[in-house]
């Protein structure tokens, strides 16, 4: 048994010889970032995995019990691997507003949203959950949440435009000085609550406040990536492991969180969408609703044009009904063979126990056409659904 | 973390196990593999009657994260499938040297196999 074909996610851990060093597409070898709980989670018995520069755990115990613990009571998650890049200052509205696709000044401290980070044609470089925290007598202050290893590229581009625009704005990396953990689950409000030392049942889904976990001041947001209730928290590295402690429930790898977001049909940046080996705008990633044409971001002149003439294909989903697994890169067919489209991601779904997954295709295929996708050159019935594929 | 390595059978460097009855080789993967793969949830085998090459694919095994190759120790033809493997995929997790075998293998007379691991190499590769 070899590992032949594997998911993006996974790339075979257990061929390599040197734990701690990768070597990157230019050949160099650089360290592995860690979590702050590394050692931790090592001595828990996780099995880790190389996710963007990161060394993450990818299960604790099992993907099952992980995903089953977060679809019918709770789970944490570490994803410290997460990036947070600070802007703050008089411009620090307009800076974000000119670089992100959704409408920035819709926020008031203590709210979120979900955007897209595009180029000048509209494509996708990330995706992003962008916070609005309390006011200083500087300006507004904005925390936004890009995806591993992305966080000296954001810091780049957002120092780099607001120089070209003459904005005052500062712009600070800060995701080394922060730990980052999603409680995610139908049980997550009285076990952040219990934590936190009051009731976070008031905090509204993509809202955000600070309360005290392990006597520490944290940054505690009603968002998640699984489809479930759920919180994600925001700690200084130096209180970590105290926190961690406090919000004590199964903890889940990224193995599970990969199932649960697919369940849901949430996109995974570099995998469903990548500036170079999957360039997608948002509308035909189905994350339009991020686009806010009325506000002036890099990317919008393409996208009002895209908006107009339409995309030939669409992000959507499909779930086999005959026996195997579908996996990114999987060419999909019409039942005459003719391709229509490629698969991005796919999974046994740990919820249905059904192979599911998701991809690109035409936009004329319709929720429960039939058609098949290539399982290593087979061709697998399957019917056409747009996620979510569970309701929860 | 400790894995079984049963005494009683031999090994092949990409994680199959081999036990020898007269003629007949039964093949599974080894606890290390099972673990390593985590939730298996597919597995894809030949059908009796099939023959099946050394050191060539004979079937593939998939968990929630992988998709991993199976490969035949000997060369023969297949006289018994696990077909419970088909509903139960989790019996490779479970049971990956007793009722996760895969497949009874009548080895034919012209079989050129490489040698197999023991079970004390085969421990030393994984360890």
């Amino acid at each position: 048994m070899k590992y032949a074909v594997v998911c993006i996610l996974f790339v075979s851990d257990w061929l390599r010889d040197e734990k701690t060093l990768l070597t990157t597409t230019r050949g160099e070898c650089m360290a592995r970032r860690k979590p702050p709980l590394y050692t931790v989670h090592d001595e828990r018995g996780a099995k880790f995995t190389d996710f963007g520069g990161w060394e993450m755990p990818v299960t604790f115990d099992s993907i099952r019990t992980e995903h089953d613990a977060v679809r019918e009571s709770v789970g944490i998650f570490d994803v410290s691997h997460m990036s947070e890049i600070d802007v703050s200052g008089p411009d620090a509205t307009e800076l974000m507003q000119r670089l992100t696709t959704n409408d920035v000044a819709a926020l008031s401290p203590g709210t979120s949203q979900y955007a897209c980070i595009t180029d000048d044609s509209g494509i996708i470089l990330d995706d992003t959950v962008v916070y609005r925290l309390d006011d200083t007598e500087d300006g507004p202050v904005y925390r936004f949440i890009p995806n591993a290893g992305h966080d000296g590229q954001m810091t780049d581009r957002w120092a780099s435009h607001r120089d070209e625009w003459s904005l005052t704005a500062t712009v600070d990396n800060v995701t080394t000085e922060w730990a980052m953990y999603a409680v995610q689950g139908p049980d997550s409000e009285p076990l952040v609550s219990d934590a936190a030392g009051e009731s976070v049942a008031d905090l509204s889904r993509f809202s955000a406040g600070e309360y005290t976990i392990a006597e520490t001041t944290c940054l505690v947001a009603r968002t998640g990536y699984t489809g479930e209730d759920g919180f994600e928290v925001l700690c200084p590295t130096a209180d970590a492991e105290a926190v961690w402690n406090a919000l004590d429930c199964q903890p889940c790898g990224l193995g599970a969180r990969d199932t649960l977001r697919t369940e849901m049909g949430y996109l995974l940046s570099g995998q469903d969408f990548h500036v170079d080996t999957e360039p997608r705008n948002p509308y035909e990633a189905g994350v339009g609703f991020t686009v806010k044409l009325d506000t002036p971001f890099v990317g919008r002149d393409a996208l009002a044009e895209i908006n107009k003439t339409g995309t030939t294909q669409r992000f959507t989903g499909v779930m086999l009904t005959e026996r195997g697994v579908p996996r990114s890169g999987y060419t999909v067919t019409t039942t005459d063979g003719d391709e229509i489209g490629q698969l991005t991601s796919g999974t046994m779904s740990p919820t249905l126990s059904e192979p599911i997954g998701l991809g690109y295709l035409n936009r004329e295929v319709a929720d429960g056409d039939t058609v098949h996708v290539l399982v290593r050159g087979e061709p697998k019935e399957a019917t056409v659904q747009t996620p979510p594929f569970i309701t929860t | 973390m400790s894995f079984d390595v049963p005494e009683d059978r031999n090994y092949l460097e990409s994680h199959e196990w081999t036990t020898l009855e007269e003629d007949t080789v039964t093949v599974g993967i080894t606890d290390f593999a099972q673990d390593e793969l985590g939730d298996v949830v597919f597995v894809e085998l030949p059908s009796e009657g099939d023959t099946v090459t050394a050191g060539d694919t004979f079937g593939v095994i998939e968990s929630i994260k992988a998709v991993s190759d199976l490969y035949a120790p000997v060369s023969g033809e297949v006289t018994a499938v696990n077909e419970a493997l088909f509903d139960q995929p989790e019996l490779v997790n479970d049971d990956p040297f007793g009722d996760g075998w895969m497949l009874k293998i009548n080895v034919s007379d012209d079989d050129t196999s490489d040698s197999l691991l023991t079970a004390a190499e085969y421990a030393d590769q994984i360890a």
